[in-house]
């Protein structure tokens, strides 16, 4: 079955073979970079587009996830005629730093042979961006045609643009945010929490055996809810019931089973997500982007004190920003914040909110505006 | 190059044709970007807009155009000082809260503005309204009073009475009735349309 699949791309690994700086103030050795290409880099190497995926997600755009069977994540828009037309773009997508598919990350293993668990240093969005911006040096590609990214991909796709201006020609930057703000870290923090809560997480010791499931589908299940709109869940599972397994339909059991669907869902949102996610990954990812604050991190101050504007001073690259009108993890008036940022560096930037009834998933999902708009902007 | 995606209406082919080529411009309440695009196309101008309408905007992006989504009434602030050589009201002023603060945006914003806008003063106006008694449904201004989105009817006359109380200087004006130019004598009898070029 796979092997007949028009998407499947051979995994590609990149391993660094100088040492990765890290804003933490250490270093990494023997990064791994695991990518997905798919299309046809040109001769003048003008037409990559680097995909940067969300949280959960990882370098498999089109192919079939090896782990889940399921198919690529952005399959809706990415390949030959789609939004992102392979066509016409050659395009990359590499597992970030911190990740667990590959790159380097907490499971895999320091130069003692066991996993790093919580010895892996603390990472940052931008050490993300600079372990693939070492990927397009290996690659040769001195300046791409788009940085793209929804979420945290759109998170890292503004780092790229404001931390290394001269490497993209555009940000298409979706559902995303340019710092996090107090309500962003404490859902991650309850993440954060049930994982460690987990007795079987053991400090991150977990080794490679079933690490602090409970806990990690818990964290899934929190995330999960700011991923969706409250009209979603309503339309979706309303207040009803789940059918019994002996065949009653639709009765409480005055007892905690998963009486209602929406309980049934999450439930199974979480148990799916710990067989291709590791918890540590998690807390580390999870860390990174509660850490994001552009204008901090390019101006090199903390607390805020930085203008995003400055973060932007100079650049000639172009900029789209979407975001959603159900999506209340990152709503609109973040979108609208880069905006003015780089409207006041005078950039060409173009920031819209589409409506769509998904929440913050929406950008995953079919949004028929959203593929104007992405297609409109790559191709302009 | 691609082929203009219709006849650009008469008041903004007044002001594509007057804007210098080189020069940056922000067009407010940009709909479609037909303008922008325009702009672009025939004269290698680099234009930014802002559109309140989401469709808009997204359409916009499409055709390759930098827009913001928002609010003239509300918006222009974020906007620098003399951030643009143009800044373009093209029959948008009629639906702002504030006609009077946008304009004072508009002359913060561009070193120059040109401001478009349907003549209420118009003799097909008058009439409809001396001999029906009632509100105005014209080619120009289509819609009920209820659900026009014109909140603030104007008349060149008005207008010129603003500008000359904010001491606004008038560089140019085109007065337009369907697509033909007419002449400035009782344009705001004749005049179906103005478009004026403003400076401060």
């Amino acid at each position: 079955m796979a092997d007949t699949d028009p998407f499947l791309s051979a995994g590609n690994l990149l391993v660094l073979d100088v040492p990765l700086p890290l804003d933490g103030g250490q270093s990494l050795e023997g990064v791994r970079i695991a990518y997905e290409t798919c299309g046809t880099l040109n001769a003048d190497k003008s037409n990559a587009i680097l995909l940067f995926h969300a949280l959960t997600m990882d370098q498999h755009v089109v192919s079939t996830h090896p782990r889940t069977g399921k198919p690529g994540w952005w399959r809706n828009s990415v390949g030959p005629g789609k939004p992102i037309d392979t066509d016409r773009f050659f395009v990359i997508c590499a597992n970030v730093l911190g990740g667990c598919m590959g790159s380097t990350g907490p499971a895999s293993a320091a130069a003692d042979g066991t996993p790093y668990a919580m010895r892996f240093p603390v990472i940052t969005i931008r050490d993300m961006v600079r372990a693939q911006i070492a990927l397009l040096d290996a690659l040769g590609i001195e300046r791409l045609h788009a940085a793209v990214g929804g979420s945290m991909g759109g998170m890292l796709a503004l780092s790229l643009a404001a931390n290394f201006p001269e490497r993209t020609k555009a940000a298409l930057v979706i559902a995303s945010t340019a710092r996090h703000s107090a309500q962003n870290i404490a859902f991650h923090e309850v993440g954060r929490q049930a994982i460690m809560a987990d007795p079987k997480w053991k400090n991150g010791d977990y080794g490679t055996g079933k690490g602090p499931e409970a806990g990690l589908a818990v964290a899934r299940m929190a995330a999960h809810i700011t991923y969706l709109s409250e009209a979603g869940l309503t339309e979706k599972f309303g207040r009803r019931l789940q059918d019994r397994p002996d065949g009653t339909k639709g009765a409480k059991t005055f007892g905690f089973d998963a009486d209602f669907q929406v309980e049934s869902y999450l439930r199974h949102q979480g148990l799916s997500f710990t067989g291709r996610f590791d918890a540590n990954s998690y807390l580390y990812i999870t860390r990174a982007m509660d850490y994001f604050d552009l204008a901090e991190e390019v101006s090199g101050g903390e607390g805020g004190g930085g203008r995003l504007a400055e973060a932007f001073a100079g650049t000639t690259a172009r900029f789209c920003l979407v975001s959603f009108d159900t999506d209340w993890l990152y709503p609109t008036a973040e979108s609208r914040h880069v905006a003015h940022a780089l409207n006041a560096a005078g950039a060409a930037v173009s920031c819209v909110e589409l409506s769509a009834p998904y929440g913050h998933d929406s950008f995953l999902l079919d949004v028929p505006a959203l593929d104007r708009v992405i297609a409109g902007f790559l191709n302009a | 190059m691609t082929a203009p995606k219709s006849v650009l209406r008469a008041d903004l082919a007044v002001i594509a044709a007057n804007v210098a080529p080189g020069s940056r411009v922000l067009d407010v309440g940009c709909g479609d970007g037909a303008l922008m695009a325009a702009l672009r196309d025939a004269r290698g101008i680099d234009a930014r807009g802002l559109e309140i309408d989401a469709a808009n905007v997204a359409e916009c992006v499409a055709r390759g155009l930098s827009v913001l989504q928002g609010d003239a009434d509300t918006d222009l602030a974020d906007y620098p000082d003399k951030a643009f050589d143009y800044a373009i009201l093209s029959q948008t002023l009629q639906t702002t809260m504030r006609p009077d603060l946008v304009l004072d945006q508009l002359l913060r914003i561009g070193r120059k503005a040109f401001v478009s806008f349907p003549n209420f003063a118009h003799w097909r106006v008058r009439l409809s309204l001396l001999w029906g008694g009632r509100m105005p449904v014209t080619r120009l201004l289509p819609v009920a009073w209820y659900e026009t989105p014109n909140i603030h009817h104007v008349t060149i006359d008005d207008f010129r009475a603003l500008l000359a109380e904010r001491g606004v200087k008038v560089e140019q004006t085109w007065f337009l009735t369907g697509d033909r130019r007419t002449s400035a004598a009782a344009a705001n009898f004749r005049a179906e349309h103005a478009v004026f070029l403003l400076s401060r």
